[in-house]
């Protein structure tokens, strides 16, 4: 009499998943690779020491994880938060004390600080075994691009809780771009840009406005770093991710000495 | 955090967090013995006559691992039987004390420095990895006994704060893990054989080798993700308020060394001009990186430049300036010792001169020269009279000293110490090597020139905002 998994594998919607036999031989292990969408990232076969994991640490992969995490549990917290002056404290203040799934909101944490920790450590691997040496130079760039929008990623992030340590955290790091020389109104070079006596850069047309999109950190700001944090530097991410992902299969996957 | 609680209360709650703390630290070293013991790697370290019986006793390092095991579970009940015993459980309130009052600015980026030159030039002995070990046991002995201080807890135990605390376990032991294989690489190399990862090139089907670790790890870090969020709650501080402005204010940790940077330069250097450098110096480098050799492999002997100046600016322009800004910067961005309370009133007398204060009025005791009118000048182009003026006037002595950095010091560089690197990398690779490495030695020049002469700016317009 066949079993139970027997009969869930020959049945006609199992095979329409999964085109092959379970993956225990030498072709099915090849096959598997070749057709599962999620798995088709990685190569058949690869060499040992490019997977010894005291040569990668896993850091790129845990990256990739974190987030994935992050995108997961931010989309939970997307459903209880309000991004708005109003409501955007209270909102976080009930994740911690009345929804059951307010965990999600120490996961986010706590991930997007470990992303960024893995994110450099990962930098460091690829620098310490010259692997950003040709062919991969252009896979670095795109690599310090992601680097970069992992940290713009949390520090988006970071304003949303709207409690004094955001907010203040938020203030002083984007008071730096009223500093911006010529785009910003207390940067070297803002006096020359006028327009018949009149400063063409000031407190609520400089880099830091564009920021902010307003003189102080407010409900603008909120607003607009709510769809940088939750759309727009995602998306970019995702194609970036995408690009240095398929990068390396084409430089000649994993680094290793010639 | 811990404001409101008596010391009982403190100790309390800091021994909940001990007696996890330092069991984990036994089963770690218990581990260690049992590994060394398991895989045949046990040597003798040293041999205790014993002079009734007339024997010699051999003592193996998986008995000494046991030993500090042994030492770590002890400490373990202690902390968990509470009580004043976690209070005994400290460094000596003269050691904090002495730590205090010896370390500043100056002490920790100079010894952090030193530190780190130290255990390059005799990276051969300390990735060694009973050496190693030891290293990372005193590591964590000391963040457990310091944890007893109140002054400390209260920073390092800060929610947000935990991530750095972790960044430096971390780095330290990824810091070891790649010397150490570059250190067997370069010995590999010295005997003419092949790097370690060469040895080790048959192939493997991804199936089943990779995902599984994969998988594993996706696992391991989610149960760890979890864990780590049910034993910390995320902050969350008051709402907030435009008109309580907390002291000190902090950018968000990773932004914490370039808020250090503040102190010596202004913010459109430190907050945008050299974030900027770092972001495309970052990009730029395997286009000025013109060595062929350490591709794929761990090894610094074959890249020894390229090496130094990435670790040089990591690990201490980076991280330790992230650790110096978030740990030790209190109240109005004033230093405070490990175990200092960060009182708001501390006051830092501040004397900084500029270079053109220093020379016209010391010097040449002469009043500053003022701006140029220039009344018959357009209005339009008024401002850039007046600003160039200023830098080459009252300014000229640090204009001077600045643009011979940036113009004269690269020509220099390629006739002398770069030369052979000049000729390998031709005029542009080379003169953007070089003024990013400028850039680069701008922020430790500046500490230095803080440090010894006072000096506030090399260039001081602030009638332009271009203080320099």
């Amino acid at each position: 009499m066949p079993s139970l998994s027997d009969i869930v594998r020959e049945s006609q919607i199992w095979k329409s998943v999964f085109r092959h036999p379970m993956p225990v031989d030498r072709r099915n292990r090849i096959v598997v690779m070749l057709t599962n969408f999620f798995l088709h990232l990685h190569p058949v076969s690869i060499k040992k020491q490019g997977i010894a994991l005291s040569y990668t640490w896993c850091m790129g992969g845990v990256t990739f994880f974190l987030f994935l995490v992050e995108t997961v549990t931010g989309v939970l917290l997307m459903f209880y938060y309000r991004p708005t002056v109003e409501w955007a404290y209270t909102d976080i203040q009930m994740l911690r004390d009345v929804h059951s799934l307010g965990i999600m909101r120490e996961i986010h944490r706590w991930g997007a600080h470990a992303m960024v920790i893995t994110v450099w450590l990962h930098m460091y691997r690829v620098f310490l075994t010259g692997s950003y040496k040709p062919p991969r130079e252009f896979n670095w760039v795109v690599g310090v691009f992601l680097l970069l929008l992992t940290l713009l990623l949390s520090f988006t992030g970071y304003l949303l809780p709207w409690d004094q340590l955001a907010v203040w955290a938020i203030t002083v790091g984007s008071n730096m771009a009223r500093a911006t020389p010529f785009l910003g109104h207390e940067g070297p070079g803002q006096q020359l840009l006028t327009l018949g006596g009149v400063d063409m850069i000031t407190n609520a047309s400089d880099a830091r406005f564009a920021l902010l999109g307003a003189r102080e950190v407010g409900e603008e700001t909120l607003n607009r770093f709510y769809i940088l944090h939750c759309i727009a530097i995602p998306l970019a991410v995702a194609l970036l991710l995408a690009i240095h992902f398929w990068r390396v299969r084409k430089d000649g996957g994993i680094s290793g000495p010639l | 955090m811990t404001h409101g609680l008596t010391d009982a209360q403190f100790y309390e709650m800091v021994a909940s967090f001990l007696g996890p703390f330092y069991v984990a630290l036994a089963v770690m070293n218990g581990l260690a013995a049992l590994y060394i013991w398991r895989t045949g790697q046990t040597r003798g370290w040293f041999s205790v006559p014993l002079p009734l019986v007339g024997k010699k006793i051999q003592i193996t390092n998986a008995q000494i691992w046991l030993l500090v095991a042994t030492v770590f579970a002890i400490l373990g009940a202690l902390a968990w039987s509470a009580g004043s015993a976690v209070a005994a459980l400290s460094l000596p309130s003269l050691w904090r004390e002495t730590i205090n009052k010896s370390t500043g600015p100056v002490i920790y980026s100079v010894g952090t420095t030193l530190g780190l030159i130290v255990l390059y030039f005799f990276r051969s002995f300390f990735v060694r990895p009973a050496v190693a070990w030891w290293i990372w046991n005193l590591m964590w002995l000391f963040l457990g006994l310091s944890m007893t201080d109140r002054d400390f807890y209260e920073i390092v135990a800060k929610p947000d704060n935990v991530p750095i605390v972790m960044l430096v376990f971390l780095l330290a032991f990824f810091t070891w893990l790649g010397t150490s294989q570059a250190v067997e690489n370069d010995r590999r190399a010295e005997r003419g054989e092949p790097p370690r990862e060469k040895v080790n090139d048959e192939k493997v089907l991804v199936w089943p080798d990779l995902v599984y670790t994969e998988l594993i790890c996706m696992i391991a870090l989610t149960a760890f993700l979890i864990f780590w969020a049910i034993a910390l709650q995320a902050p969350l501080e008051e709402p907030a308020s435009s008109v309580k402005t907390p002291n000190p204010s902090k950018a968000p940790w990773y932004f914490l060394g370039l808020q250090e940077m503040l102190v010596y330069y202004d913010p459109w250097m430190a907050g945008v001009v050299l974030p900027s450098l770092i972001v495309a110096g970052l990009m730029a480098i395997p286009y000025i990186d013109f060595n062929k050799k350490g591709n794929g492999y761990y090894t610094i002997k074959d890249r020894k430049f390229s090496y130094a100046v990435f670790q040089f600016g990591f690990l201490e322009m980076w991280v330790t300036l992230i650790v110096l800004g978030t740990l030790l910067r209190g109240p109005n961005w004033n230093f405070f010792g490990p175990y200092e309370y960060w009182d708001a009133h501390k006051v830092e007398a501040l004397n900084n001169v500029n270079l053109s204060e220093a020379i016209w009025n010391k010097l040449f005791n002469m009043s500053l020269p003022g701006t140029p009118a220039l009344e018959n000048w357009p209005v339009l182009l008024r401002p850039f009279g007046q600003f160039l003026g200023l830098l080459f006037g009252r300014e000229l002595p640090g204009t001077l000293l600045v643009l011979g950095y940036f113009i004269a010091l690269p020509p220099v560089m390629a006739l002398t110490v770069f030369r052979k690197f000049y000729s390998r990398m031709g005029f542009i690779r080379f003169m953007v090597m070089a003024n990013l490495l400028l850039f680069m030695a701008a922020l430790p020049i500046k500490m230095v020139l803080r440090w010894v002469f006072n000096l506030k700016y090399l260039i001081a317009i602030p009638e332009y905002f271009f203080n320099f």
